[in-house]
C-alpha cells in the first residue's frame, strides 16, 4: 500500500535535516505503529506524506499503490486515498462542519471522476457515522473544530476519515490530550474502519493507544530513521523500559 | 503666492472647471432655491484635493474631471439577483428613469414619486428633506460631491412610507452607455412606526454620483441592501445621509465587486433615544486598478442608542481598500453602545488596506469598541482543507467566504443574504487563482 524508500527531508527555511533515510512498507489491511522519542521526525513524516509546505524532500520516494505521492498537491494525495488525522486539528471559524465534510467528500469524488453525493444521501450517511462516534447534530452545525473540546476534535477527525473512506490512514498522536474514555471511543472508531483494502500508520508516544488499536508491526523511529522494527511486543518494551535501551542497542 | 493661497486658487479652478458644463435643472421655486443653495455650498467648500485629510487615501481626481473615462458595461450570464423575490422594480438606465421597464409606482403603505416630478411642483413635503441631511453632514467634514449632487441631480425617487411595507422596493441601475455620467438623488421619509426595505442594484453609469437621504421617524425601520454594479471600469462616489428618531432602526449593507473606483460615504445621526443603526459592507477586489473606500461618520446625539459598523474586504493582485470610520458621542449621549470593526484579508503582498478608525467621546457613561485588522489567509486552515481533498482555489474561496460571513450576518433578511452569497460565490469562480 504505502512504500517509503530512503526518504530524506530538510526544513525549507533552514539547513536542518529532519528525515535521514526513512524506509517503511505498510501492507494493505495492516496496522503499523511508529513510536519514538520527541524530535525523532514522526510528525514530520506524516506532514511530508500528506503534502504540507515548509519541507524540502532532498532524496527518496514515497508511493501509494505504486504512485509517487511526493509529486502531488495535498488535495491530489487525499483524492488518491491518503488521510492524515491531525495531532492538532485546525479550527476554521465561519465554515460549518457539515459544509466542510460535504465539500471534501464531493471534491474527492469529483477528482476521481465519480458522481457527487446528493445532499440527502450525504446527510443520511453522515448522521449514521456521527452517531457511532457520539457526535451530535449540534457539533455538525458548528464551525469546524471551533470551541470543540480535545476529545471532540479527535472524534471529528475520525468522522472525516469515516466519510472520506481513505485507503491509507495516518494517525498523528491521535491519543494526545484524550482521557481514557475518549481514547476508547476514538479507537473504536478506528477499529470499525479496519478493512482488507485499508492500511493504518499510527504515530504515538505511548503504548496505551496500542492497547486499543492493536498493531501488526511496530517501528521505532529515532533521529530521522526507523531504527528498529518488531511485533506488538516492541511497544510493550518501550512502555516498560523507555527508549534508552533500544537506542543504545542500535547505536 | 503663499502656499495656502495657491491651494485655494487650485481648488477654486478645479471646482469652476467641474461646474462649468453642469446645468441646474429647472423646477419649482422651492427646488430651485434648494439647488442654488447647494451650488453655493459647493463653491464655498470647493471640491476635494488629494492633500485633504479626508481624501488622503482615495484620490478624488476621477470625480473632479469634467470629462469622464469611458467604462464598458460588463456582460455576464448570471441570473438576475433576487429574481424570485416579489419586489417593486424601478429602473434607471444610465441615470435616467425608464418608465417602460419599471413597475407602476404604486405600493400600499407608501407614496413613490420621481424626483423630477417632485421638484417641478410648487410645494412638496420633500422640501424639508431634499438637501437638508446633506447640508447637516458638512458640520463635521465637508462633503462637496454630495452638495454637487443636490445641486445638479435631476433624477431619482422620493418615497414617503406610511405603513409597514413588506415588499421591497428595488432601484435597478442599468449601465448601457460607455460614457454616461449620472447624478442620482433619492429622498425617503419613513413615517412614525412605518417600515420599508430598499434594494439598490447595478452599476448605473460609467461614472456615478449618488445621494440617498433617509429620514427615519420615531419607531420606524429602514432596511437597505445594495449591490454595486460589477462593471470593471465604472466609478462611483455615493453618500447615504440618515437621521434616526426615537426607537427607530437603520440597517444597511453594501456588497461591492469590481469597479475601478468606489467611495461610499455614510453619515448617520442618532437623534432620538434608544435608536439603533447598523452599517455593514463586504467588498472583493482584484487588480491594481481596484480601489474601494468606505467612509462612515456616526453621531450619537441621544441616550441609549446603539451603532454597529462591520466592514470586510478581500483584496488581491494589488487592489486597495480604505476604511475611515468615526464615532462621535456628544455630551448628552449617555449609555451609548458603539461597535466598529474593519478587517481586510490580503491574498497577496501587493494589495493594501488603509484604515483610520476614530472615536471622539464627550459623554462619560459609554461603551465604544473598535478594531481593525489586516491579515493573510490562514495557511494552516488552507492545508487542513487541502489535506481533505479540497482543491486550493476552492479551499481559498471557502475561507474567504467564511471571513466575509460576519459582515453578511448584518443582513436582516436571509433570502437577501442568500443572493449576496451567490454573487460572491460566482465572483470566486470567475476570479479563481
Amino acid at each position: 500500500m504505502l512504500e517509503i524508500k530512503d526518504l530524506h527531508v530538510k526544513l525549507e527555511e533552514e539547513d536542518k535535516q529532519i528525515l535521514k533515510g526513512v524506509n517503511l512498507t505498510v501492507e494493505a489491511g495492516k496496522v503499523h505503529a511508529i513510536m519514538g522519542p520527541n524530535g525523532s521526525g514522526k510528525s514530520t513524516l506524516s506532514y511530508v506524506l500528506s503534502g504540507k509546505g515548509g519541507y524540502e524532500v532532498t532524496g527518496g520516494s514515497a508511493t501509494l499503490e505504486g504512485v509517487e505521492l511526493l509529486d502531488m498537491e495535498a488535495e491530489e494525495r487525499a483524492a488518491a486515498g491518503l488521510f492524515l488525522a491531525f495531532q492538532y486539528p485546525v479550527e476554521i471559524p465561519g465554515v460549518g462542519n457539515m459544509t466542510f465534510l460535504r465539500t471534501a467528500v464531493n471534491a474527492q469524488r469529483k477528482a476521481r471522476g465519480e458522481a457527487e453525493m446528493s445532499a440527502g444521501e450525504f446527510l443520511k450517511v453522515v448522521r449514521e457515522k456521527a452517531k457511532s462516534l457520539k457526535i451530535d447534530a449540534e457539533m455538525l452545525k458548528r464551525p469546524v473544530n471551533v470551541g470543540f473540546s480535545g476529545g471532540e476534535k479527535k472524534r471529528n477527525e475520525i468522522l472525516q476519515m469515516a466519510m472520506l473512506e481513505p485507503k491509507m490512514c495516518i494517525l498523528d498522536e491521535t491519543d494526545s490530550g484524550l482521557d481514557v474514555d475518549a481514547m476508547k471511543l476514538v479507537a473504536d472508531g478506528v477499529n470499525a474502519l479496519r478493512a482488507d483494502g485499508r492500511a493504518f500508520l499510527v504515530i504515538t508516544h505511548y503504548q496505551r493507544l496500542l492497547d486499543h488499536i492493536k498493531p501488526d508491526v511496530v517501528h521505532i523511529m529515532a533521529d530521522g530513521r526507523i531504527v528498529k522494527t518488531g511485533g506488538p511486543e516492541l511497544a510493550l518494551e518501550v512502555e516498560n523500559n523507555g527508549y534508552a535501551d533500544i537506542l543504545a542497542e542500535v547505536a | 503666492m503663499a502656499g495656502s493661497a495657491k491651494m485655494l486658487q487650485i481648488r477654486q479652478d478645479v471646482t469652476d472647471a467641474r461646474l462649468a458644463p453642469l446645468t441646474v435643472p429647472a423646477g419649482g421655486a422651492w427646488a430651485t432655491e434648494a439647488r442654488s443653495a447647494a451650488v453655493a455650498r459647493v463653491q464655498a467648500m470647493g471640491l476635494p484635493h488629494g492633500r485633504d485629510e479626508y481624501w488622503k487615501f482615495t484620490k478624488p481626481d476621477s470625480f473632479l474631471s469634467p470629462d469622464i473615462a469611458p467604462a464598458a458595461a460588463f456582460d455576464t450570464d448570471e441570473a438576475p439577483l433576487w429574481a424570485d423575490m416579489d419586489r417593486l422594480k424601478i429602473v434607471f438606465v444610465d441615470g435616467v428613469f425608464d418608465a417602460g421597464a419599471s413597475d407602476d409606482l404604486s405600493l400600499e403603505g407608501m407614496e413613490i414619486e420621481r424626483l423630477a416630478d417632485v421638484t417641478a411642483k410648487d410645494i412638496h413635503w420633500a422640501k424639508d428633506l431634499f438637501g437638508v441631511l446633506e447640508t447637516n453632514s458638512h458640520n463635521a467634514v465637508p462633503r462637496p460631491f454630495a452638495a454637487l449632487n443636490t445641486a445638479f441631480a435631476s433624477d431619482g425617487v422620493v418615497i414617503r412610507v406610511t405603513g409597514k411595507v413588506s415588499k421591497p422596493v428595488n432601484l435597478i441601475y442599468l449601465h448601457k452607455s460607455e460614457v454616461s455620467d449620472a447624478i442620482l438623488h433619492s429622498c425617503i421619509k419613513v413615517e412614525e412606526g412605518a417600515e420599508m426595505t430598499l434594494l439598490e442594484t447595478g452599476a448605473a453609469a460609467a461614472r456615478l454620483n449618488k445621494v440617498l437621504e433617509v429620514e427615519i421617524c420615531d419607531h420606524a425601520s429602514f432596511h437597505h441592501v445594495r449591490v454595486q454594479g460589477r462593471d470593471h471600469e465604472r466609478r462611483a462616489v455615493t453618500g447615504i445621509f440618515t437621521r434616526l428618531g426615537t426607537e427607530s432602526t437603520f440597517k444597511s449593507f453594501t456588497l461591492t465587486m469590481n469597479g475601478v473606483m468606489t467611495r461610499n460615504e455614510c453619515v448617520i445621526e442618532l437623534t432620538g433615544d434608544d435608536a439603533n443603526a447598523t452599517i455593514g459592507g463586504a467588498c472583493v477586489g482584484d487588480g491594481k486598478d481596484f480601489h474601494h473606500d468606505d467612509t462612515v461618520f456616526i453621531t450619537h446625539d441621544a441616550v441609549n442608542c446603539e451603532s454597529r459598523q462591520v466592514f470586510k474586504k478581500v483584496l488581491r493582485n494589488g487592489a486597495t481598500g480604505v476604511f475611515q470610520g468615526k464615532i462621535l458621542v456628544k455630551p448628552d449621549a449617555q449609555k451609548t453602545d458603539g461597535y466598529q470593526i474593519s478587517q481586510a484579508l490580503l491574498l497577496d503582498d501587493d494589495s493594501q488596506f488603509l484604515a483610520k478608525p476614530e472615536l471622539e467621546i464627550y459623554a462619560d457613561d459609554v461603551a465604544c469598541s473598535h478594531g481593525s485588522t489586516t491579515g493573510a489567509i490562514d495557511e494552516e486552515a488552507l492545508f487542513y482543507l487541502q489535506s481533505r481533498g479540497v482543491p486550493k482555489a476552492e479551499a481559498t474561496a471557502l475561507l474567504v467566504l467564511a471571513f466575509l460571513a460576519e459582515a453578511l450576518e448584518e443582513i436582516e433578511n436571509p433570502a437577501l443574504a442568500e443572493g449576496i452569497l451567490e454573487r460572491l460565490e460566482g465572483w470566486f469562480v470567475r476570479h479563481a487563482a
